[in-house]
């Protein structure tokens, strides 16, 4: 029979619950690790990984019965046919859109580590001062001081390839070699920094995927098939990094189809003492004690456990005696950029599928560059040659057409931005009482839209990457914003956030809940602003941060 | 498929009871559509090697449609990649019923064009008429008018081509594991392209 009684609950097994399992155990903790779906072993379990694209009937696409089965997940490109696996049903897990908020999920040991895009940067204090300095939502309690050294320590075990270039928005850490530029990026990279004297740069992606081996792992193979599971476990998951090293201490219980209910809260103490859990499969509840317990459940999975915990204590939930509790939801906002074509290199080419392109570091608002709206934006891009696909609006037919569509097209080289997204208390999350997922919890209601500031800075974050691109010599530049709805991103962030007050905060700066301060919260609900840069590789440090301090107040008997 | 082989074996009183039970022993359907559904569904699983509602004749139609917008050069055609059931499958899936009109009017078209009759220098010389005015409208078409149903045959054409084995491994090359990234290569005109992954 398993126990029940552990040193510390970690709630959700993606890449913040990944690592406080690894981090905790390492420390020497007992440590019982709950995912709500089922387990996904690492290789075994990735039973598209070598597939070949003949393999699927519909080649990777969508059917219509898919559309129907996943009305959300349908309005981006995670609805395929390849990995359709893992992501949550939308029929299973219903919520409430009173605006529309994209959530896509996944609902399984890894969670979105192993369909997650893997670009890893670390924030600057331009990111953790902004709040302050412009009066924005609260301060964050912690400056890159406070979590550099966590970004080295998260980077060296992850395996974050990336290039050094001493830019103080983008600082540099513990990387391993860079995937260069094709010739395509390089050629226009360095017009650029000319062009823009070196205030405008088009650098290496940094990206959790291996250039040299780790332990138990392979460096990337250069397959690009990341999102199937990767069987050389060539790039960060929790099943190739983290969940191993847990396992290795022999201190980890991983329960899968486990859903926490509620955090279990003794007012009396006032501490939590454990968590209900719900068997997704058999229905029964069962609970499990703790000293500690890291709620890692995804951003609004969190927000939503907070939100219907301790409620005979607190009615709006655990955590939210400051009112801040579900607020200042956020997602990064982008889908717009500008594309053009190269000239010049029809004689060269490249080999291998890099899983990862070029990425250009914020400029604006920096540096005295001063525009009508607050913060920034970083592009995430890539130069290619064009595949088969242009010859579909070609004219032609025939054995000259079908030769021509097989060799390599012209050089075309793009970048999307994501830009940040402001806090603002009036997006937030509640329960919604009148609906019941299948498991009969009242589901979450989402109510987020992005304001003005982003709609001022999308009109940069389109017409900069077309001037960029023209002033770099690139020909047919075209232009896009195709709008953007908050979930797009697959960052959210915010809803419990960090801060120096118990009055407006919902944690402190290790990510304590101020009001169960045995309660640790270190997913992307914990963000007091977007930043531009991806979040994840932030995450994993103020994990590794927070588990850190939870060990060291434990042994002092504070928790 | 193996539904609609359980399907030959029962009766229509049978089909309608399972349906009647499956709806919550509640008939809120009229008998009468149950009863067309039913013998619907029987006429679709008599046929031999259909896909969905596209006979083997539309299938061999579509086969020669694609071999002539892809044919055998020194590499094999669409044909000999099964490009003409590909379509079949992902026009009965992935089309929502405008689409499926669209094509099916086209497939029409062709067939009263007399394609399947005539010489292979002909059908080229109709699909290239088709490919021109395909363009052409494509071109210009006001935003969310429907698409031209040659423009559909050529897009699935060239997609269920291009990520079948012949059309990854011989018209272009595959590699499903590279091993390594060179970011600059030499490019000799005349090389076929390397093949995505899934």
């Amino acid at each position: 029979m398993q126990a029940q009684s552990y040193d510390a609950i970690v709630v959700g097994s993606g890449i913040s619950g990944g690592w406080a399992a690894k981090e905790l155990t390492e420390k020497g903790l007992q440590v019982l690790l709950l995912e709500r779906g089922k387990n996904i072993e690492h290789i075994k379990d990735y039973p598209n990984a070598t597939k070949a694209p003949w393999d699927y009937p519909h080649r990777g696409g969508r059917t219509r019965a898919m559309e129907a089965a996943y009305p959300v997940l349908k309005r981006d490109y995670p609805l395929n046919e390849k990995n359709l696996d893992w992501w949550a049903s939308d029929q299973e897990s219903p919520y409430t859109e009173v605006k529309r908020f994209d959530w896509y999920r996944g609902y399984h040991v890894g969670g979105r580590s192993l369909m997650w895009g893997r670009q890893s940067y670390r924030w600057s204090d331009f990111d953790f001062e902004a709040n302050s300095r412009e009066g924005i939502g609260v301060d964050w309690p912690i400056r890159y001081a406070d979590i550099a050294p966590w970004y080295d320590h998260v980077e060296r075990h992850a395996g974050i390839s990336g290039s050094q270039e001493g830019m103080a928005q983008l600082p540099d850490g513990q990387f391993q070699p860079a995937m260069p530029l094709n010739c395509g990026e390089e050629l226009i990279a360095g017009r650029l920094k000319q062009h823009f004297d070196g205030r405008r740069r088009i650098i290496p992606g940094r990206t959790a995927n291996l250039t040299q081996p780790l332990p138990g792992r392979s460096q990337c193979q250069y397959r690009n098939a990341c999102w199937l599971g990767c069987p050389f476990g060539g790039y960060f998951s929790t099943q190739s990094s983290t969940l191993p090293a847990a396992t290795a201490t022999g201190r980890l219980t991983l329960r899968p189809f486990a859903i926490v209910t509620e955090v279990l809260y003794d007012r009396n103490k006032k501490r939590a003492t454990g968590v209900r859990v719900l068997d997704a499969v058999t229905n029964q509840t069962t609970d499990y004690t703790a000293k500690i317990i890291f709620l890692c459940a995804s951003t609004l999975n969190s927000a939503w456990l907070l939100l219907r915990s301790a409620t005979d204590v607190w009615p709006g939930g655990l955590g939210s005696s400051s009112d801040a509790l579900g607020r200042n939801l956020m997602d990064h906002h982008f889908r717009a950029g500008a594309s053009g074509r190269i000239e010049g290199l029809d004689d060269k080419s490249y080999y291998g599928r890099r899983p990862t392109g070029f990425y250009i570091p914020r400029y604006r608002n920096l540096f005295g560059d001063k525009r009508d709206y607050l913060r920034g934006f970083g592009y995430q891009g890539g130069a290619s040659r064009q595949g088969w696909s242009r010859a579909v609006a070609e004219l032609g037919v025939g054995g000259a057409f079908k030769d021509a569509a097989a060799q390599p097209g012209a050089w075309t080289i793009g970048g999307t931005a994501f830009g940040e997204m402001l806090p603002n208390p009036a997006n937030r999350v509640t329960i919604d009482t009148a609906k019941k997922d299948k498991w009969g919890l009242p589901v979450l209601a989402i109510d987020c839209a992005t304001g003005e500031n982003e709609r001022l800075m999308r009109k940069d974050m389109m017409n900069d990457m077309a001037e960029m691109l023209e002033a770099s010599g690139v020909k047919d530049v075209r232009t896009y914003d195709n709008g953007s709805w908050p979930g797009m991103g697959i960052h959210e962030m915010g809803t419990a956030r960090m801060g120096r007050d118990p009055k407006t905060s919902v944690l402190n700066a290790h990510n304590q809940v101020w009001d169960a301060p045995n309660v640790f919260v270190t997913d992307g609900s914990c963000m007091a602003s977007t930043a531009c840069p991806n979040p994840s590789l932030t995450y994993m440090a103020l994990t590794a941060r927070a588990a850190d301090f939870a060990v060291t107040e434990l042994k002092r008997r504070n928790l | 498929m193996s539904e609609t082989q359980q399907g030959q074996g029962i009766d229509r009183r049978e089909a309608i009871r399972r349906v009647t039970a499956l709806l919550g022993g509640v008939v809120f359907v009229g008998q009468r559509d149950l009863l067309t559904a039913v013998e619907r569904a029987h006429a679709r699983a008599a046929a031999v090697r259909q896909v969905g509602t596209f006979t083997a004749q539309d299938i061999a139609l579509l086969d020669e449609v694609a071999d002539t917008i892809l044919p055998e050069t020194k590499t094999p055609g669409a044909k000999a990649a099964k490009v003409g059931p590909f379509m079949a499958v992902m026009v009965t899936d992935t089309y929502d019923e405008q689409q499926q009109g669209i094509f099916r009017d086209g497939m029409r078209k062709l067939n009263e064009a007399g394609f399947m009759t005539k010489t292979p220098a002909e059908r080229l010389a109709l699909l290239e008429q088709l490919d021109r005015e395909a363009k052409a409208y494509m071109d210009t078409r006001a935003r969310g008018a429907p698409t031209h149903y040659f423009r559909q045959m050529k897009e699935l054409t060239l997609l269920g081509y291009f990520t079948s084995e012949i059309g990854c491994s011989q018209a272009m090359r595959y590699r499903e594991t590279p091993g390594r990234f060179d970011p600059c290569v030499p490019y000799t005109p005349g090389e076929t392209a390397w093949a995505g992954h899934a």
